[in-house]
């Protein structure tokens, strides 16, 4: 008997489809409020104490946060070998940029509170907010472009090749749909920031946090309600045209992929998924409300929910599509033709199975260990032991 | 050689690789270190031994910044710009770096922010349960990345699927226990500790040379002693094991790092001098040591190990297998499920030489069509350019030598001369503190260099592996990196050297008033609140 046929290829296809979302996802609840925190850092707080308490309230645990980011990419990258060829090369400055923060980021929190220079530290300030803005708004702004297909074929071998010249690469992905993806998706962030700062700070960074928050909030939910309609009125979507195969080899070219119709068909298809849309809203508002009302893990949870829903809204609006090609359809990539091979996405699930409860088990208990705020007397008592 | 996309690629890998590995092996070493120097002060609490913690700890903290960022890098490059590569042989490459960070880079990377910032929050125990995962994370991350290494240097485990134009996983288990990749981590790891042992040593005896922290200098070096000498040995033996391994899956790289123009009669002699000619095929000035390659590559006085001239000769008759696999493939293409069995069985037959064939493509587009001139390039194209193995690789052997003489003498110091050492010694020691990094880029070097033209020994060539990007682009990325990688290797010895500079923040006497009140802590934690305790 052969181990790995017990789950079928398209079982694994579908249960690889969730788990990728599962860890986007998962980087957006934990990373995502330290970039929020980030991006918040300027407007939050004003003297160094300040800073030195919005910066420790993520101190510990970012790194950790960050690592989901890391493993989603090399998930991608091993469950769909060609979306990970087709999306790192073809959004390859954007992909740049978005490293470049990362790279920046780390070493801002380690050295920052290293010198007392106020020059030096507000330069480390600056990288922080950098570090937490920008790759906050790339990804909405990568996500406003794959709704929207991007400019890709495969030649007869596969080799992925991405239309246009190198600046029009990078140019055209910002059109006005995926900016205002950008927008939601800094604001989503920089809500569950401040939801983060509601929760680990008091005093004046908290109540900063909480304005910020609260408006930031709104703008996401209207910002994604806006995208919807546009995205129903204003786009085409993609469909697989003729009959397919789910557990065919994974070759994007053997489908036939039209372009027209709207996105918006899979809720026709498959009502249930509302519940992403409606969780996505609905937790924005209820972030919104619990900022105003110094609610502070209420707010955390709404904000979370509000993350998973707008998320996990656009995945199974898209299903099957995971990266369609506006130039040339038929090189679209689907969770059925563009992933690993059966034996290679039943052995990371294993994996996978194994290892994300351990995760999710020590993790928990990292957050308990360090539960309670910081507060301005930590970080004067504690000046070289902390950020 | 032009100079076009592939070499400006090529390029930015090995500046961002060579860059990342200058942080990696003191993150795997000093993360063991740590963590023994704690276990000992658990075990006999006694203060000098967490003050050693704290110390070595922090500079781990500096060094672990940038290694971690400059990892990410490298994970998002190979989709970057090696796309092609990715989509070709992601199937089995990919697996390897996504358990590398479930089980292990998860692991180190949520522990580290506990590790520098629970000592107020945690008991002795946990504390030191909490760097000992740190230091397992880093060590298992090593695991998984050499595997998949492991794998291109020896892609075992995987055959050509033509439904999807790619290389497949076939065997996991031979992917996870190739023996090129067992040796390799090991090797690796052990050039982690040595790396470390060589900068406590050093850093400990510059401060003995000052009469500074002796306590915590004088207890360091035994620590580094006792460990770089076991790692010292280790690194070579199992350097020694990777040259073994390469007997049987890299002959050209082995060659090419001996300079071994020829085949000679068993048991080859070992070329511990010369200069290379790669034209002529001979190595001027050689001096040649007898017996000793013949043992060390077959462990044997009757096996041959081939030449560069007749290795050549053998990738000629693959590249030819491979054209008729070629010709077979694009029929396969074409017809899918139609295909005539005929085809499909010769497919089969020759599908091992695959990769040769893809050797042509940078020649013509054609490659089952390719003259005999062209096929003659390709196969001379499977010789690296051979000075620099050659060199790269006796840097790397010579100063593996010398850890293993310094790390003798140190231990036998501590041990038996009452931790007494010349100050001649002490000089040699903080001199010699870049050494293992020299040593450890080296090895890569010819890890990678030697292993080209191929990307995936045999499968895939390095030149169809990249993107399709533009000069450009990869320019404009290639600077970016340059001056974020300058500006970041200043701060980053800025502030190693700073805190060298500084020594421990806190005396012994504080230190153990430390520890006496977080007894207290911890015995009354139930009534206390132990974020409003005034922490260190």
């Amino acid at each position: 008997m052969i181990l790995h046929e017990l789950l079928s290829y398209e079982t694994l296809r579908l249960t690889w489809w969730v788990l990728v979302g599962v860890l986007l996802i998962g980087f957006a609840l934990t990373d995502g409020f330290d970039m929020g925190v980030g991006a918040l850092l300027p407007f939050v707080a004003k003297t160094d104490t300040e800073r030195r308490v919005a910066i420790n309230t993520v101190g510990p645990v970012w790194e950790g946060n960050q690592v989901w980011f890391i493993v989603g990419g090399a998930a991608i990258f091993a469950a769909w070998p060609p979306l990970y060829a087709v999306s790192f090369s073809g959004f390859y400055l954007a992909m740049w940029l978005v490293l470049a923060a990362l790279i920046v980021r780390p070493v801002a929190f380690k050295y920052r509170s290293k010198r007392d220079d106020p020059r030096w530290r507000s330069a480390w300030d600056w990288a922080l907010f950098a570090g937490g803005a920008v790759p906050a708004t790339i990804f909405g702004v990568a996500v406003g472009n794959v709704l929207q297909g991007v400019p890709f074929h495969f030649t007869d071998d596969l080799h992925a090749i991405y239309e246009g010249v190198w600046y029009m690469k990078f140019l055209s992905l910002l059109n006005p749909f995926a900016l205002c993806a950008g927008v939601v998706s800094l604001s989503m962030l920089v809500m569950h920031g401040a939801a983060w700062l509601t929760l680990k700070a008091e005093g004046p960074v908290q109540i900063r946090a909480r304005r910020i928050g609260s408006w930031a909030a709104l703008v996401a939910v209207g910002g994604y309600i806006g995208l919807g309609l546009w995205l129903a009125y204003g786009f085409d979507g993609y469909q697989i045209a003729g009959a397919y195969v789910t557990d065919g080899p994974s070759n994007p070219l053997h489908f036939e992929v039209t372009k027209g119709g709207s996105w918006m068909q899979a809720y026709a298809l498959r009502p249930w998924i509302v519940i992403a849309p409606a969780l996505g809203v609905l937790g924005g508002l209820l972030a919104c409300i619990g900022l105003r009302a110094g609610r502070e893990i209420t707010t955390l949870l709404a904000s979370k929910m509000a993350i998973f829903g707008m998320i996990a809204s656009v995945g199974l609006t898209m299903f099957p599509f995971i990266l369609p090609s506006s130039t040339d359809p038929r090189s679209s990539l689907t969770v059925w033709n563009a992933s690993s091979s059966h034996l290679t996405l039943f052995i990371m699930l294993v994996v996978t199975a194994i290892f994300l409860p351990l995760i999710l088990i020590y993790t928990a208990w990292v957050y308990k260990v360090l539960w309670g705020k910081v507060t301005e007397a930590d970080v004067s008592e504690n000046s070289h032991g902390l950020y | 050689m032009e100079f076009g996309i592939v070499e400006l690629s090529r390029l930015q890998f090995a500046t961002t690789a060579m860059f990342h590995f200058l942080f990696v092996p003191l993150t795997i070493g000093l993360s063991i270190i740590v963590a023994i120097m704690e276990t000992v002060y658990v075990m006999t609490n006694r203060p000098i031994w967490r003050q050693m913690t704290k110390f070595w700890g922090a500079l781990f903290g500096i060094n672990f910044a940038i290694g971690v960022a400059t990892g990410i890098t490298m994970e998002f490059q190979f989709g970057m710009n090696w796309s092609y590569y990715s989509q070709y042989v992601g199937d089995i490459f990919g697996a390897p770096l996504a358990i590398e960070g479930l089980m292990a880079f998860f692991l180190e990377a949520t522990f580290v922010g506990l590790f520098f910032f629970g000592w107020d929050k945690l008991s002795k125990v946990a504390h030191l349960a909490v760097a000992w995962l740190v230091a397992i994370g880093s060590n298992f991350s090593a695991l998984w990345i050499l595997i998949a290494n492991g794998w291109m240097q020896d892609p075992v485990g995987a055959a050509f699927n033509p439904m999807t134009m790619r290389m497949e996983m076939t065997d996991f288990w031979a992917v996870l226990f190739n023996e090129v990749a067992q040796a390799k981590f090991v090797h690796t790891v052990s050039a982690g500790y040595v790396t470390a042992s060589v900068f406590v040593l050093g850093v400990s005896a510059w401060y003995l040379l000052r009469d500074r922290h002796v306590e915590l200098a004088r207890r360091s070096i035994a620590v580094a002693a006792a460990f770089g000498l076991a790692s010292a040995f280790s690194v070579v033996l199992l350097g020694d094991e990777s040259g073994y391994n390469a007997t049987h899956s890299q002959k050209m790289k082995l060659a090419a790092i001996e300079g071994m123009w020829h085949t000679e009669p068993a048991p080859a002699a070992i070329t511990a001098f010369g200069f290379p000619d790669q034209e002529a095929r001979e190595t001027h000035y050689a001096i040649h040591i007898p017996y000793v390659m013949g043992l060390i590559g077959t462990r044997s006085l009757t096996a041959e190990i081939p030449g560069i001239t007749e290795l050549v000769e053998q990738a000629e008759v693959r590249i030819r297998s491979g054209m008729i696999a070629y010709e077979a493939l694009l029929t396969l293409r074409a017809e899918q499920e139609a295909t005539p069995q005929l085809v499909k069985d010769t497919f089969e037959r020759h599908s091992a030489d695959l990769g040769f064939a893809l050797l042509l493509r940078k020649y013509t587009d054609t490659p089952h069509l390719a003259t005999e001139a062209q096929i003659k390039m390709a196969s001379n194209d499977t010789v690296p350019t051979v000075w620099p193995l050659f060199w790269a690789f006796r840097i790397m052997a010579g100063l593996g030598f010398l850890f293993i003489g310094t790390m003798v003498y140190f231990f036998y110091r501590a041990s038996f001369k009452r931790m007494q050492f010349p100050r001649p010694a002490l000089h040699m020691a903080v001199w010699m503190i870049p050494a293992p990094w020299i040593a450890a880029e080296m090895g890569w070097f010819v890890a990678e260099f030697g292993r080209q033209p191929w990307t995936v020994d045999g499968v895939l060539p390095t030149a169809m592996s990249v993107s399709a990007l533009s000069m450009t682009e990869v320019a404009i990325t290639l600077a970016g990196f340059v001056i974020f990688y300058s500006v970041l290797f200043v701060v980053e010895m800025g502030l190693m050297l700073k805190y060298i500079r500084k020594g421990p923040f806190l005396e012994v006497a504080e230190t153990e008033a430390w520890m006496k009140r977080h007894e207290i802590r911890l015995m009354g934690r139930k009534n206390a609140d132990a974020i409003a305790m005034p922490a260190e």
